[in-house]
């Protein structure tokens, strides 16, 4: 097999000229990082591939984003669910930068509490968590002040 | 910038010790007329007549006026109001708002929405602060300092906000040492064993409730709430585990004073009444006086 014909196969999500193509997020939380992302709400060309091998996760998803170019503040909001994701950055049909998500200080609005009793799972109301500790990670809502931790943590 | 007090750590060590001046200053002098042409909004969204009557009580010796909510099933939040449309109505009307509330965080989401001060006045089991504030109070009121005391926590020391709020306060003094007495049902969680590990404070667990006590300078019982239990089986099993009697206090130390948050159910025997150690209910009427002191940091009288 050529060269060439290996790179094809191995690049199943078209190629974009410029924009940021964030890889390695885990399968089953693809649509839940477009939406965090609001990538459901923009004009941007998107292509997205899921359920592709991955040795790290099993199976991952990608996206690529045309003319997209994330604010750092941005991306971190996707840590919790894709704390191994990573962003090319794309200009003119080359990677000319890297980048990793890191874990915000705060999650605004991503996650919800575990305990029941909290008034945000009884009216609507935007959660706000301070991060306290990264493994496991561990947050700790403004409201209750309770700790929901690892396992516990769902998405809104 | 409106201060509000939604818990216990939102004060600071100097705040703390300003409280407790005001206090001592209500205490010689518990009728001032600070509120005077002041509304104050008391909503207890589920019913503590204690602290309502307590409240109520501080703002009407700083001559304020109350308007409010006593009984939830009589208010527009049975018919399914937000508890957002009732602060931002309320707050229309009322330049405090004292609140009660069974839900966790209820507190802190009023002071974001209100746009006049807030007190926490109990939101579920996390915190009540003006509760924790009193307790101090009745400490140094007793001891002449919040320092270098050995404080007995007895009973239930996972669910009881009262105590988790007391320990973190207390750390902020000097060289406390802690000893917890409770079934393994109800130790303290480790969060808080935690908290005072880093800290670096010294505390010792037991099971028994024994004489291990003579050495406290305060010991604060608290009461097993059948409220704070999922299971009802769990509740019964450890409703009746530690009981505090008169003669188990014949070694303790003469400065010892017992402290609750009431009200008590049988966790400590009628017969501690008359001893001079027994000190709940002095604890109750400076919670007058410490939350006119609340009352008056909050809105600048002072």
């Amino acid at each position: 097999m050529s060269d060439d014909k290996k790179k094809k196969l191995k690049l199943k999500v078209s190629a974009i000229k410029e924009g940021t193509v964030i890889d390695h997020i885990p399968a089953q939380y693809l649509f839940k990082v477009i939406s965090i992302l609001g990538l459901d709400k923009i004009k941007n060309q998107i292509t997205f591939g899921t359920n592709l091998e991955s040795e790290k996760l099993g199976s991952k998803a990608i996206i690529k984003v045309s003319d997209k170019f994330f604010e750092n503040d941005e991306i971190n909001k996707i840590a919790l669910i894709a704390p191994h994701a990573k962003l090319n950055i794309i200009r003119d049909y080359e990677v000319v930068e890297k980048k990793v998500v890191e874990t915000p200080k705060e999650i605004v609005g991503i996650v919800k509490c575990f305990n029941p009793k909290c008034i945000t799972n009884n009216e609507k109301i935007t959660t706000r968590f301070k991060v306290v500790d990264t493994s496991p990670i561990a947050l700790r809502c403004r409201y209750c002040e309770k700790h929901t931790v690892g396992e516990q943590i769902k998405m809104v | 910038m409106k201060r509000d007090l939604i818990s216990i750590t939102d004060y600071s060590k100097e705040e703390y010790l300003r409280i407790m001046s005001l206090a001592a200053e209500f205490e010689a002098s518990p009728n001032q007329d600070l509120l005077q042409g002041k509304v104050v909004a008391s909503l207890f969204f589920e019913p503590s007549t204690r602290t309502r009557l307590s409240f109520e009580t501080a703002i009407s010796r700083l001559g304020g006026r109350i308007i409010g909510i006593a009984d939830p099933g009589s208010s527009s939040t049975s018919k399914g109001e937000t508890l957002h449309d009732t602060i931002k109505m309320v707050s229309n009307y009322a330049d405090l708002i004292v609140m009660r509330h069974p839900l966790e965080g209820a507190a802190r989401y009023a002071a974001e929405v209100s746009p006049v001060p807030v007190i926490n006045a109990g939101d579920g089991a996390n915190q009540h602060p003006t509760q924790t504030l009193l307790d101090m109070y009745s400490i140094v009121k007793t001891q002449g300092s919040l320092d270098n005391l050995n404080i007995f926590m007895v009973g239930d020391l996972k669910y009881g906000r009262t105590v988790h709020s007391l320990l973190m306060a207390m750390s902020e003094f000097e060289n406390p040492i802690f000893n917890f007495i409770a079934p393994p049902e109800l130790q303290m969680p480790q969060e808080y064993k935690l908290y005072l590990r880093e800290k670096g404070i010294r505390f010792f667990e037991h099971r028994e409730f024994t004489d291990i006590i003579s050495e406290a300078d305060i010991i604060y019982m608290t009461r097993v709430q059948k409220e704070r239990f999922s299971d009802p089986i769990e509740y019964e099993q450890v409703k009746n585990v530690y009981i505090l009697r008169n003669a188990m206090l014949e070694k303790t130390k003469p400065n010892v004073k017992i402290l609750h948050p009431l009200p008590r159910v049988n966790e400590i025997h009628t017969d501690v009444d008359q001893n001079e150690k027994a000190y709940y209910f002095t604890q109750a009427r400076n919670g007058v006086f410490t939350r006119e002191a609340i009352i008056s940091h909050i809105m600048n009288l002072k």
